[in-house]
């Protein structure tokens, strides 16, 4: 039971961030679940976010665990605290620094569609 | 109350042919004979998983290997805290009088029976699927973010970091069943290759074929008792995405439960056993126990202070980062090793003063946390 429609999110393909927002408590998450993980109250409302935040911490994979995933090294896992008041994980340019303001775009890795951050240009 | 009576500890490394079966019935059967007992005495068995032989009741696949029948056996898996979750649960077990020695077992040939990659991949799991997998992170990626940010928090250096390193190989060193021997210096951790940064290969442990067990029984079996005083855990949280704030991690958290459930403060502890699957794990639950102040448990490595003659000896057969990791074993060797200290026979390791001992273990990326205090009796 979902508070609204189910909207795409790039893990399923489309060139979105998604997260949902529990009306109960206010709580964000972005876990996709049936209730919210804060208060347990069902049908938190599913909210397309801007893809604006600030990278949280970073990490240059240089060593991959698959042949798939090694055709890309060095590339740079991080966590951005988006501007919707969630963590999320992602790629980001190798460069980018904690506390950054970055903006998502998308990108190919592995065969597939991820969110891909790069410095928010003033 | 409840005692570790025996303990038995395989060399880490390469156990080329050894199957996981086989390795835990080697560490089984040192543990065994060191608490001066018999297999048929062994009523309660605890096993942690094998990633080379996933099953869905492996404590009796081992009794049934091992010849024994006992009444209590079931397997545990709270990735690298299972060895401290177990030996909470045996020392639960025995104090309800359920069983009177619960045998606490594990064995893995994680390094040659399966590719690396396979390996790295399997722990790799411990992220999210939908969310975090599909980005290809590592574990040592998953520890990388964590050591990003608090380096960033509390402006700890990768030389800092490197200083891990280095001590855990000095206290191998002196170990001959540790896989790494070979003394390393900072440089040596600095130049070593990239893995996910900014953690080094040498900030990381190994992967490795080993066996760890111990009995934990009801009464000593021999003239020195280690007893387990209290434990506790917390779990905060399952992915590096959800990790909490740092001043509201789990390790204190557990910490604090365990010191309310024996009565021993931090301040009373002589001997540490952490775990330390990579040198910013090591560092971060040293400065979350309070062992040392935010930020500072490098300056204390270098000042000798949890050196084997220093003031908290630390991890004295080389830990994860040079003994080795063979999954669920590895953190064991922890407290194989306490063990031994407590009881006076860890030789050309032995330390001054181990008369009470903290343990700590962490699974996950920081996530489930289970602490213990231990302390020797005659």
């Amino acid at each position: 039971m979902s508070g609204g429609p189910r909207i795409d999110d790039w893990s399923t393909g489309a060139e979105a961030i998604v997260y949902q927002s529990c009306a109960a408590c206010s709580a964000t998450q972005y876990f996709r679940r049936s209730f919210c993980a804060g208060c347990g109250a069902p049908g938190p409302v599913e909210k397309r976010a801007s893809g604006e935040g600030v990278v949280y911490a970073t990490s240059l994979v240089v060593r991959a665990a698959t042949p798939e995933a090694r055709a890309h090294v060095p590339y740079n896992i991080i966590l951005v605290d988006a501007a919707e008041g969630f963590r999320m994980m992602a790629h980001g340019d190798n460069d980018l620094k904690i506390g950054d303001r970055v903006t998502a775009r998308y990108a190919r890795f592995t065969g597939r569609l991820i969110p891909y951050f790069a410095r928010t240009k003033s | 109350m409840s005692f570790i009576t025996g303990v038995g500890l395989t060399s880490f490394g390469r156990h080329e042919g050894s199957s996981t079966l086989d390795l835990m019935s080697k560490a089984a059967e040192l543990a065994i004979a060191d608490a001066g007992l018999k297999r048929a005495e062994i009523d309660g068995v605890l096993c942690g998983y094998s990633t080379v032989q996933p099953h869905i009741m492996l404590a009796t696949v081992f009794a049934e290997h091992f010849g024994i029948k006992p009444s209590y056996a079931h397997a545990v898996q709270v990735g690298g805290a299972t060895g401290l979750a177990m030996t909470m649960l045996a020392h639960t077990i025995v104090e309800a009088g359920l069983a009177r020695h619960v045998l606490v077992v594990s064995g893995e040939n994680r390094l040659t029976g399966q590719s690396r990659d396979a390996a790295i991949q399997a722990l790799a799991q411990v992220g999210h699927p939908e969310y975090e997998m599909p980005l290809g992170p590592t574990i040592p990626a998953y520890y990388g973010l964590v050591a990003s940010r608090y380096m960033h928090e509390y402006g700890v250096s990768e030389e800092g970091l490197a200083e891990f390193a280095v001590l855990m190989r000095d206290n191998a060193a002196d170990h001959p069943g540790a896989q790494f021997r070979d003394r390393i210096t900072v440089n040596d951790v600095m130049n070593s290759k990239p893995v996910a940064l900014p953690l080094k290969l040498l900030d990381c442990c190994p992967v490795s074929d080993g066996g760890a067990a111990f009995v934990v029984s009801r009464e000593p079996t021999s003239g020195i008792g280690v007893r387990v005083r209290g434990c506790a855990q917390a779990h905060t949280h399952q992915y590096v995405t959800t990790l909490p704030q740092f001043d509201a991690m789990g390790a204190a958290m557990s910490l604090k439960r365990a010191s309310t459930a024996s009565g021993v403060a931090i301040g009373d502890v002589r001997y540490a056993g952490i775990y330390d699957s990579f040198t910013i794990t090591l560092a971060m639950l040293l400065e979350e126990l309070g062992l040392a102040e935010r930020g500072e448990a490098a300056a204390r490595v270098r000042s000798g202070h949890f050196s084997r003659d220093g003031e908290m000896p630390l991890n004295t057969h080389g830990g994860l980062l040079s003994y080795g990791h063979c999954g669920v074993g590895g953190a064991m060797a922890h407290l194989v090793e306490t063990q031994l200290q407590m009881t006076g026979r860890a030789g050309n390791r032995q330390v001054r003063d181990a008369s009470i001992a903290l343990l700590h273990g962490d699974g996950g990326v920081l996530s489930s946390h289970v602490s213990m205090f231990l302390e020797r009796v005659r």
